[in-house]
């Protein structure tokens, strides 16, 4: 029989998988959020929750109760999650002073319309 | 002190401080005080040093360290030994049969080794015995006061302007140029430098570097006003003149080196401890008794000359039938090298036939004319024939002889028309120069090095003189001079002094003269002694005679013209004045030498005796010509010969200065009508013997109808081939341009372009510069990355 990886997640205790699995979907729903939209706002909320999803997982990595070597403090996985919502919030800060800007200059944050750029 | 160390190290300073001096001026000689001033003051000072440093050699360390030899006029007793007469000088000589010297007292060695190529070594070295001090000496002294003097006589150097009067512009101006002052004391420490490099060096080798480091200093030095064309053409002559004679000198070296294989002079240890023999050992072995032997090298190199006959050309003009008891091996080549070496003298001290150059030099300023006259250049052939003396065979000592008496016979009836007062003197020069080249070919190696040592002092003397008067009426013909004694006295009287001694004024049969009549009575013995012994040579015998006869006469007849009479030119009668003290001083200095430096209390002869080169003492007998004997010098003191010589020489120049005293003081014959008189004479006398002429068309025109030749050919010939070849270069080029250039490379390189290009185009695209579509980029990229990892992870790795 056709053996699907995420076909036991309901019936198996929780574990990394299933904290893999929310990550993932909450990258896909911020990918798509991004591609999406064309409200600049929106797509900086979807780039949050790409962020989030990746969060999710490095915590998920790094959690001690997840892993079954007991010899490290086990850290790691918590420190990258505190520097990515540190570069979130940074990012937020330049991402909407730019759009600040933007709508300054042409009274819309259509990103459709941020298009000096192309070729 | 002991002379093996010290001599080298003091003729080494005394040799190199000029160098030193050249290079200084060379390098800072323009900054070197107002208009360089202090840059003859530094060659003044370099060449006195040197001075110095030759006395202390010859006083401090050689005279000490080395006896003359007992007096041989005392002990002079003949006796008869196989037939000829054979001096017994010394104890030592007289208890030996063969009475023949041993190497004279030297000192040899190598400073710096400049390469070694198979046997052949290259070496700048030492040879170091009394005629090489005693030269060391009368260079730097003569040098000195040429020095001294020069620094009055080129004072119009230190000018701003220097205009100079005999070169007139197409504008019709006189040239005006910077002062040159410091250059010209530049040139003369080289020369300096050269000539005492000349003397000092070890081997024939160093002897030939100096010998062309001399020829172009005189070349400078006769150029030095090259702005007038005179004096550029006088220096090219000298200069190509001298060539001609070291192209004879080339030989003799090759032909000495390829049969005895050193260049080295003397004996000297190697590093292992050996002697290695030089040239001297060589060719005067001490089996031999120090006769003359060519070493089986020449004799090899002789045999394969003649193509294994070693007498098939010896039986030619000068010895009719092959006599089996002589030994002429070896003997042809030996003559060949001797003459070889000869020629690069001829050159060197203008002998005949290339004596031409000299009286040209007379373009140089007057300070060279007196160092390259005394001292320096012609000093240069004439030292060499005496350091390479025992290398001569008699019938090569035959050749200088006649060399000597032509050039000493021609340059002395040259003399005589001549009315530039400095052309006088070159004349005198090349037949001194005759003189000592005639005496050393007759063997009489101490007279010919004696009157070299007294004629450079009182011919600089001399030069130095005319320098003077020159330096007061400004021309150098005698004609506008006369009277000037009244003006100069001490310029006249030196003047005088010199007269006095090139003509060997002196009491006959005493001890007492000039010094020019020792060394010149000593030459015309030495004639008479040898043609006592051949008589088939008398007109050596006699030419010297006539030739002090010319002498007494034209030096008189210079003296009196200048500065006796009355002032034919009024103008610049009043305008001259005696020399500045700067100019003087040398003059007396070198008139006390002139006086003195031949009595017999100075020793001068004795110090030269001491380095009589090995094996000359003894007569020789020619192996070629067979009756041809080289007389033991000793022999010409007998009273037999001494006696009627002295007077001959005394009465000859007394009879030459009594017709110049008739002619030019006493007027009672008019020259003017004498010149009539003698017009044919005059005129051939006049135009030198028509050497110029001659060799205008011996030589000059057909090498310039060669040239013209040659230089038709290259315009017409060579110029047209070159230019066809370039003009199917250029052909070829455009056709290879056209199929190759233009289609292959260009296209190459168009269609890398437009390739380009057209990327770039098409990548433009992409870049549409919606933000949301770039998203889409990266989450496929991203997806596209996973899949294609996984597929590869799965498929193409092997799962261990």
């Amino acid at each position: 029989m056709f053996n699907f990886p995420l076909a036991n997640l309901l019936s198996e205790p929780v574990g990394v998988a299933h904290y893999v699995t929310v990550g993932a979907i909450l990258f896909i729903c911020g990918a798509l959020c991004m591609a999406t939209k064309r409200n600049a706002l929106g797509v900086l909320m979807g780039i949050e929750l790409v962020l989030n999803g990746a969060n999710l997982n490095f915590v998920a990595f790094g959690s001690q109760y997840l892993r079954n070597d007991g010899h490290s403090l086990g850290l790691d996985g918590q420190l990258m999650a505190l520097f990515v919502i540190v570069l979130a919030a940074a990012e937020a800060a330049v991402a909407l002073a730019i759009a600040l800007n933007f709508y300054n200059n042409h009274d819309s944050i259509d990103v459709d319309r941020a298009d000096q750029l192309r070729g | 002190m002991d002379p093996d160390t010290t001599l080298p190290v003091l003729l080494m300073a005394a040799w190199l401080v000029p160098l030193a001096s050249f290079v200084l001026i060379v390098l800072f000689g323009k900054y070197m005080g107002p208009r360089g001033i202090g840059a003859g003051y530094l060659s003044v000072l370099a060449i006195v040093t040197s001075a110095i440093f030759s006395l202390i050699a010859m006083f401090g360390v050689w005279l000490p360290n080395h006896d003359f030899p007992a007096a041989h006029e005392s002990e002079h007793s003949s006796s008869t030994h196989d037939g000829a007469v054979v001096s017994a000088t010394d104890e030592s000589h007289s208890k030996d049969s063969h009475s023949n010297n041993p190497h004279p007292d030297y000192y040899t060695g190598d400073w710096y080794s400049l390469g070694e190529f198979g046997t052949l070594k290259l070496t700048i070295g030492y040879y170091i015995d009394s005629l090489t001090v005693a030269m060391f000496c009368m260079v730097s002294v003569i040098a000195s006061c040429v020095h001294i003097y020069a620094l009055g006589y080129m004072h119009d150097e230190l000018h701003e302007q220097f205009v100079d009067h005999e070169v007139t512009l197409s504008s019709g101006e006189h040239l005006h140029r910077k002062g040159r002052f410091y250059r010209f004391f530049q040139y003369l420490s080289l020369f300096c430098f050269s000539m005492f490099g000349i003397v000092i060096a070890g081997n024939v080798a160093m002897v030939f570097v100096f010998w062309e480091l001399v020829g172009i200093c005189s070349y400078f030095l006769i150029g030095f006003y090259i702005e007038r064309h005179s004096a550029s053409t006088a220096a090219n002559k000298a200069f190509i003149v001298n060539r001609i004679g070291d192209f004879g000198m080339l030989i003799g070296m090759m032909a000495l080196w390829s049969s005895v294989g050193t260049f080295a002079f003397g004996d000297m240890k190697n590093e292992k401890g050996e002697v290695e023999q030089g040239l001297f050992s060589l060719l005067r072995p001490e089996e031999s008794e120090y006769q003359l032997a060519p070493p089986a090298g020449m004799i090899a190199e002789q045999k394969r000359m003649f193509a294994g006959d070693p007498n098939a050309s010896a039986g030619d003009a000068a010895t009719p039938a092959i006599d089996p008891k002589r030994n002429t091996q070896g003997q042809w080549l030996l003559f060949i090298a001797g003459v070889g070496i000869f020629c690069g003298c001829v050159g060197k001290s203008a002998q005949f036939p290339l004596h031409v150059w000299l009286p040209d030099a007379m373009e140089g300023p007057t300070p060279v004319s007196a160092l390259v006259h005394s001292a320096t250049m012609v000093a240069a052939g004439v030292y060499l024939v005496g350091r390479f003396y025992p290398c001569f065979s008699p019938e090569a000592l035959l050749v200088i002889a006649y060399v000597g008496c032509i050039t000493l016979f021609i340059a002395a009836t040259i003399a005589i028309t001549a009315t530039d007062i400095k052309r006088v003197l070159a004349y005198s020069t090349v037949s001194q120069l005759g003189y000592m080249m005639l005496s050393l070919g007759l063997g009489g190696w101490v007279a010919g090095m004696f009157h070299l040592i007294t004629h450079a002092f009182f011919k600089g003397l001399l030069f130095l003189c005319s320098g003077s008067v020159i330096h007061a009426v400004h021309t150098n013909d005698m004609t506008f001079m006369g009277g000037l004694r009244k003006k100069m006295p001490i310029t006249a009287y030196t003047m005088l002094v010199g007269c006095l001694a090139i003509i060997g004024a002196g009491f006959p049969l005493s001890v007492y003269g000039l010094s020019g009549y020792y060394s010149k009575d000593a030459i015309i013995e030495q004639a008479w002694s040898f043609g006592s012994v051949n008589p088939q040579h008398a007109i050596l015998k006699w030419a010297p005679v006539a030739g002090a006869f010319i002498t007494a006469f034209y030096m008189f007849r210079l003296w009196y013209m200048t500065f006796a009479g009355q002032p034919s030119d009024p103008h610049r009668y009043d305008h001259a004045h005696e020399s500045p003290r700067v100019m003087t001083g040398p003059l007396i200095v070198l008139a006390a030498f002139a006086i003195g430096i031949g009595w017999p209390i100075f020793h001068v002869n004795d110090l030269l005796e001491q380095g009589r080169p090995v094996g000359t003492l003894s007569a020789t007998h020619g192996e070629l010509l067979t009756n041809l004997t080289i007389p033991s010098e000793h022999d010409s003191h007998v009273p037999l010969i001494k006696i009627p010589a002295g007077i001959a020489a005394f009465c000859t120049a007394l009879a030459g200065v009594l017709l110049a005293s008739i002619i030019y003081l006493w007027r009672l014959l008019n020259p003017d009508e004498l010149k009539e008189s003698f017009k044919p004479l005059y005129g051939f006398l006049w135009n030198k013997w028509y050497f110029d002429e001659l060799y205008n068309y011996l030589f000059v025109k057909p090498t310039l109808i060669v040239s013209h030749c040659a230089a038709w050919f290259d315009r017409n010939i060579i110029d047209s081939i070159l230019h066809t070849s370039a003009a199917i270069c250029k052909a070829c080029s455009k056709v290879v341009d056209a199929l190759f250039d233009q289609t292959v490379v260009d296209g190459t390189v168009n269609t890398l372009a437009s390739g380009t290009w057209g990327l770039g185009l098409w990548l433009r695209k992409i870049q549409t510069g919606s933000l949301r579509q770039y998203v889409m980029f990266i989450v496929i990229g991203t997806v596209a990355l996973f899949v294609t990892i996984s597929i590869v992870q799965a498929y193409f790795i092997p799962t261990s």
